[in-house]
């Protein structure tokens, strides 16, 4: 008996639809085993982790709060992995960005600066994490270095870097000693959209992008080069689509994205700058494009789901003293089993029965 | 002269655990399989080797450990990208998004513990021979066993038979399958062997490096050996040298706070990182000729039947 593969005569369009659902399902039943053998009550902890941050006002904003910077990135990314590049250091383009940005409000912290420095901080840390991301697509398309390594490696260069600013030039003078700027005036924070709530303006902003990237990619000459030189880079080659000019765009974009959701995180729901500020944001948004199936409508039902996993797991870790770890593994199941889904799409998979070795016996 | 000593025990020691990890990864793509989970592998490698290496007091039994974990993983990969036929990068990243939560889960419990370090070899007379006694005859087993697995790659892969179907796997896996070679066989036991080798790297780290363990204490050095086999243009002897160049410049950081140079820690700390960035960028670019990397490196691979 054995198990192969045998390709589709076409993508299976049921599969496509349902191949997430699938994978969250398989995730969840690997979860209950996984909190069985460190001895948790599976269903408590499924509670704790998926019901309850639904259940009260304050955790839905949490929610939307956490899930804007995994939309934004995964955007980005699903533009990159959509024309087979590969940017995996969306992580350090988020520090960039959040560094840029902030280089403002430290320098305007104290004086009379106006409503101009929030916008300025924003298209300073886009401009950072968009530069930052042209470094890796540069060495690829002038000297052919992997775009994954270099971007990857960048990231703790980006790390050193915020570490050594909060630690040294930027560390506020008034702040025991803690590796933190001061908190930053009211001109330099992200609005809220409610009095007393947390949800920010930086929500509404992922929603534009997520639009933005659905006209795009839907609407725009541009969208569909995209999408040819990742799908059928020879037909994009007859088409005369240069895929150097590409790759260049879709990491600008990428890291463009990825900065301005460092520098929201930080002058919104942090308030400045220190180290830690990113979960692993950028991390996770890989696994936010590919659940989403890199469609930036996708992209956003897949980002409240994985935000769903932070806050569960912060909640499990406080409520049932559940290591935080277990979020990351979780993460992680849960991109394997998407992968395998997603497999199913172009194959199908075959049982064979040896009945070969029935025939040469009767031979 | 007895600096220079410390400095090359030093070298060496930060270089085995990149040299072990990259030799398996140069095998792995040899078959023509991007793993791009070696930092995963190795990080749960370090978690079980150290739980080993605690609960038997044994270094071996930690190493052990270390492997299996790492063949463990190497099998999930395995099943995905030979399998199912997944994407290799995206599989690779997942291993390790996957490896850092499982290391932190195992290893959360021994934080803040300490193991006795590797046992050093010591031959009377040769050991405490002047300034070589110690670097050649005076390392713990790991180093030793580090340069004997490169020895024996090179040997696999140029003198013997079955290393000559891997390379051909790597190069064309359509023609290797034609001619009747059981191309995801092979290249599952390659990716095992690498799986093994990224775990012992990591369990390295706490048996050997440093007597404790701390979440995260792989701090990329898987992605490192990945950076190394392309600087190593898959060839095994180059491996070594760019092991022992990238275990230099980890050393200097420290050594260069030692000396008090006036630049900030963190900028010494991100010298491995960057030289891997101008590394890649040096050797991609003299290389624009051809690339050497093994053809089918990273494409998948369903036979038809």
């Amino acid at each position: 008996m054995q198990l192969v593969l045998e390709k589709r005569a076409e993508r299976s369009t049921v599969i496509a639809l349902v191949s997430p659902v699938i994978a969250i399902g398989l995730t969840i039943v690997t979860m209950s085993i996984l909190f069985v053998i460190i001895g948790k009550n599976p269903i408590a902890a499924l509670n704790v982790y998926f019901i309850t941050p639904l259940t009260d006002a304050y955790s839905l904003q949490e929610l939307a709060v956490k899930a804007a910077p995994l939309v934004m990135i995964a955007i980005g990314l699903s533009l990159c992995y959509l024309a087979n590049v590969w940017n995996i250091g969306a992580e350090g383009q988020f520090l960039v960005g959040a560094v840029a940005g902030s280089w403002l409000a430290v320098k305007t912290h104290g004086t009379d600066a106006g409503a101009w420095v929030l916008p300025a901080m924003m298209l300073l840390g886009a401009m950072a994490g968009a530069l930052y991301a042209l470094i890796p697509a540069f060495c690829k398309v002038r000297f052919g270095a992997s775009e994954i390594l270099v971007s990857l490696m960048l990231v703790y260069v980006a790390d050193l870097l915020l570490d050594y600013l909060v630690r040294g030039p930027w560390r506020d003078p008034a702040g025991f000693n803690f590796p933190t700027t001061a908190e930053f005036d009211p001109v330099a924070t992200v609005p809220l959209l409610f009095e007393g709530g947390r949800l920010h303006l930086g929500a509404a902003i992922a929603l534009v992008i997520v639009i933005g990237a659905a006209v795009l990619l839907g609407r725009t000459i541009k969208g569909f080069e995209i999408r040819v030189v990742g799908a059928a880079p020879r037909a994009a080659r007859f088409g005369g689509f240069s895929s150097n000019q590409l790759v260049l765009l879709t990491f600008a974009i990428s890291g463009a994205l990825a900065g301005l959701a460092g520098i929201i995180e930080v002058a919104g729901p942090v308030g400045h700058l220190q180290p830690g500020i990113s979960p692993g944001y950028g991390f996770t948004a890989i696994i936010v494009a590919f659940l989403g199936r890199l469609n930036p409508v996708g992209i956003l039902i897949a980002g409240l789901f994985l935000a769903l996993t932070f806050i569960g797991g912060e909640q499990a870790q406080i409520a049932m003293k559940i290591p935080l770890d277990i979020t990351k593994v979780f993460q992680g199941i849960l991109l394997f089993y998407v992968l395998a889904c997603d497999s199913l799409i172009l194959y199908r998979i075959k049982l064979i029965m040896p009945q070969r070795k029935v025939a040469d016996g009767a031979t | 002269m007895e600096l220079l000593e410390a400095i090359i025990l030093a070298v060496l020691a930060a270089s085995t655990p990149l040299l072990l990890a990259a030799s398996g990864e140069l095998l792995v793509e040899r078959a023509g399989v991007l793993n791009l989970g070696v930092e995963g592998m190795m990080i749960v490698g370090a978690a079980c080797g150290f739980a080993g290496a605690w609960a038997t007091g044994s270094t071996f039994i930690g190493a052990l450990c270390g492997i299996f974990a790492g063949v463990a993983l190497s099998l999930v990969f395995a099943l995905m990208t030979l399998g199912l036929a997944v994407n290799q990068v995206a599989t690779g990243l997942a291993l390790t998004i996957l490896g850092v939560g499982v290391s932190g889960l195992i290893g959360a419990g021994f934080v803040g513990e300490r193991i006795s370090t590797a046992p050093r070899l010591y031959i009377p007379g040769l050991t405490t021979l002047p300034f070589v006694g110690k670097i050649l005859f005076g390392e713990d087993a790991f180093v030793y066993v580090s340069l004997a697995l490169v020895i024996a790659i090179w040997y696999f892969l140029y003198r013997t038979r079955a290393g000559l179907i891997l390379r051909a796997i790597g190069d064309n896996h359509v023609s290797a399958h034609a001619l009747g070679y059981p191309v995801l066989k092979i290249r599952m036991f390659a990716v095992m062997f690498g799986g093994g080798c990224a775990g012992l790297a990591g369990a390295y780290l706490p048996l050997a490096y440093t007597p404790f363990f701390v979440p995260g204490m792989t701090a990329g050095r898987g992605w490192i050996a990945l950076a190394l086999v392309v600087f190593a243009s898959w060839l095994p002897g180059r491996l070594v040298i760019g092991a022992y160049l990238f275990g230099a410049v980890s050393i200097l950081q420290l050594h260069a706070q030692g000396w008090g140079v006036g630049v900030p820690s963190q900028l010494m700390s991100a010298l491995p990182y960057l030289a891997t960035v101008i590394v890649l960028v040096l050797i991609s670019r003299t290389r624009s000729g051809g690339s050497t990397a093994p053809a089918a490196l990273g494409t998948v691979f369903v036979p038809d039947r």
